[in-house]
C-alpha cells in the first residue's frame, strides 16, 4: 500500500499493527456495515500519519474492499494521506496535525460520562510518542484527569522515534509514567507486540472507573522488517518496489513461522 | 424578503445601548432551551463572555476547560462527534487567535458543527491594549472552507445570530464585542445568515459596515447628508457567506463603495468586499478599519476616535473619497 502510494509513514504504521489488530478484532464494539452504530466504541487516531495501519485494519474488518487500499494518497481516494472523517465512513475524526486527538476523545468520553449517561461505550485514542511534545496533549491530559474520564482509554505508541531522530534526543519524554500519573491518570505499560498483553491492559483500563487510563505500548518501529526496525529514517518515508517486496517476504516468513509454531 | 427595520430611536440621545456580547449570551440560553444538544464550553472567561447565563440554566451542559484554548476547541470537536452542538467560548484574541489550527483541522475540515465564540473583539475592548484587541479574526476565519462568519451589529442581532448558528449544522464563528454600543435594530428586525441589508437608501456612495461599524456608517451618512452627499448604508452581519447580490446591487447603484470594520482592513471584511467587486463588479472602493497596525490602550470610544472609526471621521474620509473618485457605472 505504501509502496503504491509512493510516500507515507512506514515505521509507525507497522509498529502499530498488533495494537490495531487488537482494537479492531478483539476489544472494540463496532459494525463495519453500520459505521454510525449508536452503541459503537469510537477510536480517534491522533497521530494521523500512521493511518495506513488503520486503513488496513478497516479493510480487513470489512469497512471497504481491500483493493481500495492501493488508492492510498491518490487523487480522488477516500484514503487520504492523513485521515478525513467526512471522506471515509467509520473514521471518527480528521487528523494529522499532531496533539489534538486526545482532546477530541476526551470530549467524546466526557459526553458519554456526564451528558448522556452512557456507561457501556468507550472512547479510544491512539497517540504517537513524538506528539507528546505538543502542549495541546497536556492540556487534554489535565482536562481528562480533572473530570476522571473513565471511559477514555489512551494508547501511546512508545516507539522512541520521531521525524528528526530519537525522542529522547529531540525532546526527552521520560519519566513518562510519572508525567501521566501526576496528571491523574492510571498508567499501564505493555509490550506493544504482545497481543494478549495488549488485550489484558485494555480490559484493565475498562475496569478502572475512577480515572482515565493510558497504556504506554512499547513498540518497535518498522516491526518485522529488519532493515526498518528501530531506524527513525523510516518514520516518514515509504519503501520502493524492491524494499516493499523484501519487506513483505520477511513479514510473510514471520507469519509462516508463527503459524507453524501454533500448529505444533 | 422582509425589510430591515432600524431602531426609530437610533439617533436620539437616549438610544438604548448594550454590549453585543450580552445578546449573544441571551441567544445561547435560548438556543439551549430550544435544543438539548446545545452545550457550552469556556476557557476561564465564563462571565465576561456571558456564558454564565447558559451555565446557570443548564449546569450539566456547561464544561469548564480552564485556560487552554487549543483543548477547548478540540474537546468541542469530540463532543460534536458525539452528537452535541458545542459553543466554544473565549476571547477572540485566543479563540481563534491561539487555536486556529485546531479550528481548521478538527472543526472546519472535519465539518463539525462547533460554534466558535470570539469575545472582546476589536479595539473597543479598550484599556487591555493591543494584545487583547483582536483585529485579525475576520480575516483568518473567513479564509477557512466550510466556516460561517457572523459579525452582529448590535445585541439584538447577536441574540438572533446565536440562535441561527445553533441550527445551521455548520462550523461557525461569531464575533462579539465588550463595550455598550447603540442598538440599531428592533426585536422585529429580521436576521438571516448570509443576508446583507440596505438600511438606508442613497445614490452617491455605498457605506458597507459590519459589526458595530454599521452604526458609525449610519452616523456618517447623517453628516454626509448635511454636506449634500447621499450615502446608501448596507449592513453586512454575515461576512461569510457574503451576500453577493445585495452588495453588487448597491455598488452598481452608487458606483462607489466604502467598507467599515473594527478590524484589519487587510483580508477582513473590506478584503472580502474588494475581492467580490474586483471580480464581478469593479467599483472604486475605500476600506476603513485598522491600517496595518496594532491597537493600543485607551477608552473604547477614545480609541474609535483615535483610529478614525467614528461617524465624523468616516464622513470626512468619505467626502474626500467621493470628491476625488468619479462614480463608476458599467452596464452588465
Amino acid at each position: 500500500m505504501l509502496e503504491a502510494a509512493g510516500s507515507g509513514h512506514s515505521a509507525g504504521s507497522m509498529g502499530l499493527a498488533d495494537i490495531f489488530t487488537v482494537l479492531y478484532f478483539n476489544v472494540m464494539n463496532h459494525d463495519p456495515k453500520n459505521p454510525e452504530w449508536e452503541d459503537r466504541d469510537v477510536l480517534f487516531l491522533s497521530n494521523g500519519h500512521t493511518v495506513p495501519v488503520q486503513y488496513a485494519a478497516m479493510a480487513e474488518a470489512g469497512y471497504f474492499d481491500k483493493e481500495e487500499l492501493m488508492t492510498l494518497r491518490k487523487l480522488g481516494s477516500r484514503l487520504q494521506g492523513h485521515p478525513e472523517r467526512v471522506k471515509l465512513p467509520g473514521m471518527e475524526s480528521t487528523s494529522g496535525p499532531l496533539g489534538c486527538g486526545l482532546s477530541q476523545a476526551a470530549g467524546y468520553a466526557y459526553t458519554l460520562q456526564y451528558m448522556d449517561d452512557i456507561k457501556h461505550r468507550f472512547a479510544y485514542v491512539v497517540m504517537g510518542d513524538g506528539e507528546l511534545d505538543e502542549g495541546n496533549i497536556w492540556e487534554a491530559a489535565m482536562f481528562a484527569g480533572k473530570y476522571k474520564l473513565s471511559q477514555l482509554i489512551a494508547i501511546v505508541d512508545r516507539n522512541n522515534i520521531q521525524l528528526d531522530g530519537n525522542t529522547e534526543d529531540i525532546m526527552p519524554l521520560e519519566d513518562l509514567r510519572a508525567k501521566w500519573e501526576s496528571f491523574g491518570w492510571h498508567v499501564l505499560e505493555v509490550d506493544g507486540h504482545n497481543v494478549e498483553g495488549i488485550i489484558e491492559a485494555i480490559d484493565t483500563a475498562k475496569a478502572i472507573t475512577s480515572r482515565p487510563c493510558v497504556i504506554l505500548a512499547y513498540t518497535i518501529p518498522g516491526k518485522g522488517v529488519d532493515f526498518m526496525e528501530y531506524d527513525y529514517k523510516w518514520h516518514g518515508i515509504s519503501p520502493n518496489g524492491d524494499q516493499a517486496r523484501d519487506a513483505l517476504q520477511k513479514l510473510q516468513a514471520n507469519d509462516d513461522m508463527i503459524s507453524s509454531e501454533d500448529a505444533k | 424578503m422582509s425589510e430591515y427595520i432600524l431602531n426609530p430611536n437610533l439617533f436620539n440621545d437616549d438610544v438604548q445601548q448594550e454590549p453585543i456580547r450580552a445578546g449573544m449570551g441571551r441567544g445561547l440560553k435560548l438556543a439551549g432551551e430550544a435544543d438539548s444538544r446545545v452545550v457550552a464550553l469556556c476557557a476561564d472567561l465564563t462571565e465576561s463572555t456571558q456564558i454564565h447565563l447558559f451555565k446557570e440554566a443548564f449546569p450539566e451542559r456547561f464544561v469548564q476547560v480552564g485556560i487552554a484554548e487549543q483543548n477547548l476547541v478540540a474537546v468541542a470537536s469530540g463532543m460534536a462527534q458525539a452528537g452535541k452542538i458545542p459553543f466554544a467560548s473565549s476571547y477572540a484574541a485566543f479563540n481563534p487567535g491561539r487555536n486556529w489550527e485546531q479550528i481548521k483541522t478538527t472543526v472546519a475540515l472535519n465539518e463539525q458543527p462547533v460554534k466558535i465564540i470570539g469575545g472582546h473583539a476589536g479595539v473597543t475592548v479598550g484599556p487591555d491594549g493591543a494584545t487583547h484587541q483582536m483585529l485579525e479574526d475576520i480575516a483568518i476565519m473567513r479564509v477557512l472552507p466550510n466556516m460561517v462568519v457572523v459579525v452582529p451589529g448590535d445585541s439584538l442581532e447577536a441574540e438572533k445570530a446565536t440562535m441561527a448558528i445553533a441550527t445551521n449544522s455548520k462550523p461557525s464563528y461569531i464575533r462579539v464585542t465588550r463595550v455598550k454600543t447603540p442598538i440599531i435594530s428592533t426585536p422585529e428586525t429580521p436576521f438571516e445568515i448570509g443576508k446583507a441589508y440596505v438600511v438606508r437608501e442613497g445614490s452617491d456612495v455605498s457605506l458597507m459596515g459590519t459589526g458595530i461599524m454599521t452604526y458609525q456608517m449610519l452616523a456618517a451618512a447623517n453628516i454626509l447628508a448635511t454636506r449634500g452627499i447621499h450615502a446608501e448604508v448596507v449592513h453586512v452581519p454575515t461576512v461569510k457567506p457574503l451576500d453577493e447580490d445585495t452588495i453588487i446591487a448597491s455598488a452598481r447603484k452608487t458606483g462607489r463603495v466604502v467598507t467599515g470594520e473594527e478590524a484589519q482592513i487587510a483580508g477582513g471584511f473590506g478584503g472580502a468586499v474588494s475581492e467580490l467587486l474586483g471580480e464581478k463588479m469593479p467599483t472604486p472602493i475605500k476600506r476603513i478599519g485598522l491600517e496595518d497596525r496594532f491597537g493600543e490602550s485607551g477608552d473604547p470610544y477614545e480609541l474609535l476616535d483615535f483610529f478614525g472609526l467614528t461617524g465624523e471621521h468616516i464622513a470626512n474620509k468619505v467626502e474626500k473619497f467621493v470628491h476625488s473618485t468619479p462614480q463608476y457605472h458599467r452596464e452588465y
